[in-house]
């Protein structure tokens, strides 16, 4: 090893030999083999989303070849497992969207907030301390969370507001704010690197131009992050529709097409989680509405990240 | 390095053989001993459940190398596993349906329904609704598909006048509560409004956590869980055509009660070849009348406990040939 090396320190660049291709002198099978290791962990991904892909494909073509697309996306009553089956899931599809709702409107500010005074105004001790303390916030596991939700969150928002509260103690506002701690961390910390990767030369020419801290924080360094602040923020909205354990456990189980922070709602995860937990049988409609809502549910994450990569494309600005 | 490496390998070896070692001195035991051993698999209702982990218990108490599992996956998702043979006993808090009796069949499953304790269905409200009774028809006009009603004074002919917005909470419909409640009050079963109502899933304690937390709470689940949460919930009176009845245990036992009804477990007749399941059961209805009345269950009479018995009998020799013994 040693010795291979310092031939090849003393024979420099210049010395290559025109007609001796750049080869090692013996094959090197062991790196041939850590190469394929390595090329085989890539190729896992990528085989993992076909592999769902496909498995979802099947189920929910059989789904629609007995519930018409006009009944599915529509906002009839959601009762799949009913004497009498029902399959408006425009019902859970707002139950989703209003859990994520609150949880961003929550999450997005202080994330954001927490972003700016972790990467412009916290002494590098603090930071030191605080961004940790932070990431471990996002490390809780979520049934944790929900169970926070159920038994902390949710009486004292029924003490604060008891009017709001139509079913306690499950309502979309209770797993909102569940969900909403789980994603204040994803934002801070990812908004907190971008801001951060901001090059020092923009606030400096502020600072020169006389801005205050104030302006080069929210004028400058803001903007200059957005790419990576709306990939912070999309990022946490699908976690957000994708987060399973905390509505199941705190947002009721109600399918009410309602935005409404008091109401209980039925989740597009929640009612996946609820009915794959029971006994179901292949083959059954059942059965396959629990991959037709995973297929929807994919193609809206699908949908969101793809806007998300628009969102970054147009508001980023190119430093050199 | 290689030392090192021979050495712990060998190490490992050692390890692995004492182990397995030990696996083969523990068989032994369990065959020579004589005592019973071996699993078994309990899986259904969720209201049955609690009374077959206290009998469980118990007898796991004089019987320590038995392993007693029992599952609550609701009386209809019991049924799928014990059809397909994956489990001995299936739980239940309903008769065996029809489409469920075909999967047996179909597997070569044998079985009987034997009966373990009477269970009174109760309807549970806030304790500081002023309602007392009410009458099958109104149940329904809150329950029944596609109803409207979302609020107590909205209730025809409801006694005395209460204002306050409905809160439901119903069990998910794997439940065999949830069967029995639907096809009694609503007349069809498997069939209930879902706007407005909380699925709980099979998790009795959210709707008392709900029902007591809501001031126009209204839920139902079995009577155990009402004796449990006595204080915290309410119990309605339901006229089912003869006056106001309240679940309790005579109502229940002579059947007055309009939500009465028997619970059940189901052996099959393989398993109950097992000596281990066949002493369990056996085990089970000598101890279940004072287990029942212990964990807030409605004991059976002793007609029914006698009829119980029988059927055990019959499912055991009918099938086994050569273990009936007292």
């Amino acid at each position: 090893m040693e010795a291979r090396g310092a031939t090849a320190a003393t024979g420099g660049p210049g010395r290559l030999d025109p007609a001796r291709p750049l080869v090692a002198a013996r094959p090197r099978y062991g790196e041939k083999v850590i190469q394929g290791l390595l090329a085989a962990c890539a190729v896992i991904s990528v085989i993992t989303t076909t592999a769902i892909v496909i498995s979802l494909l099947s189920p929910t073509i059989d789904f629609f070849g007995e519930v018409s697309l006009r009944d599915f996306f529509s906002f009839d009553e959601w009762a799949p497992t009913q004497a009498d089956p029902s399959f408006g899931v425009f019902r859970i599809v707002i139950g989703t969207l209003s859990t994520s709702l609150w949880a961003l409107l929550f999450a997005v500010p202080i994330g954001l907030l927490a972003a700016i005074y972790l990467s412009e105004y916290a002494h590098p001790t603090v930071r030191k301390v605080t961004k940790p303390v932070l990431e471990v916030l996002a490390g809780i596991p979520t049934v944790a969370l929900g169970l926070f939700a159920v038994t902390f969150l949710s009486p004292e928002i029924q003490d604060v507001v008891p009017s709001l509260v139509k079913s306690p103690p499950f309502f979309a506002l209770a797993a909102g704010l569940g969900i909403g701690l789980l994603l204040v961390p994803i934002i801070a910390s990812i908004s907190d690197d971008a801001m951060r990767a901001v090059p020092g030369a923009l606030r400096e020419g502020a600072y020169g131009l006389g801005a205050t801290k104030l302006k080069v924080a929210t004028r400058v360094v803001f903007p200059a992050a957005i790419s990576g602040i709306v990939a912070s923020v999309v990022l946490a909205l699908s976690r957000a529709v994708g987060e399973t354990m905390i509505v199941l456990l705190a947002a009721g189980g109600t399918p009410n097409a309602t935005f409404d922070p008091g109401a209980s709602v039925l989740t597009m995860t929640a009612f996946i989680g609820k009915t794959a937990t029971g006994d179901i049988a292949t083959g059954t409609i059942t059965y396959d509405t629990i991959f037709a809502v995973g297929a929807l549910l994919f193609v809206m994450t699908l949908g969101m990240n793809a806007i998300a990569i628009r969102l970054v494309r147009r508001f980023r600005e190119v430093y050199e | 390095m290689p030392r090192k490496l021979w050495f712990a390998l060998a190490a490992s070896a050692i390890l692995a053989l004492g182990v397995a070692a030990c696996g083969g001195d523990d068989d032994d035991d369990g065959g020579s001993g004589g005592s019973l051993s071996g699993d078994i698999r309990v899986d259904g209702s969720s209201t049955v459940g609690p009374l077959s982990e206290a009998i469980a218990e118990q007898f796991n108490a004089e019987n320590p190398d038995v392993k007693v599992t029992v599952g609550t996956s609701g009386t209809g998702g019991g049924f799928e596993k014990f059809c397909a043979g994956e489990t001995d006993i299936s739980d239940a808090s309903r008769p065996i349906e029809p489409d469920e009796e075909e999967a047996c069949q179909a597997q070569g499953i044998g079985y009987d329904g034997i009966q373990v304790a009477n269970d009174a269905l109760t309807a549970a409200i806030n304790p500081d609704n002023p309602v007392t009774c009410m009458t099958v028809d109104q149940l329904k006009s809150v329950w029944e598909p596609k109803s409207t009603i979302d609020s107590w004074s909205q209730i025809e002919g409801l006694q005395p006048s209460f204002d306050e917005d409905l809160a439901l909470y119903s069990p998910g419909t794997d439940s065999g509560t949830f069967d029995f409640f639907t096809d009694k009050v609503n007349g069809e079963e498997g069939a209930q409004r879902t706007s407005d109502v909380n699925d709980i899933g099979e998790d009795d304690n959210a709707t008392v956590t709900g029902v007591s937390g809501a001031g126009g709470g209204m839920g139902y689940f079995g009577y155990s869980f009402f004796k449990e949460n006595e204080g915290t919930v309410k119990a309605l009176e339901i006229d089912g055509g003869n006056g106001c009845v309240a679940p309790a245990p005579a109502t229940a036992q002579d059947g007055s009660y309009f939500l009465s009804r028997p619970l059940f477990v189901y052996p099959s007749d393989k398993a109950l070849q097992n000596e281990t399941v066949d002493e369990f059961l056996r085990f089970y209805l000598d101890n279940i009348n004072a287990v029942a009345e212990q964990v807030g269950f409605i004991p059976m009479t002793d007609a029914q406990l006698q009829k119980s018995q029988q059927q055990l009998e019959s499912l055991t020799s009918g099938s086994g040939g050569g273990t009936t013994t007292g």
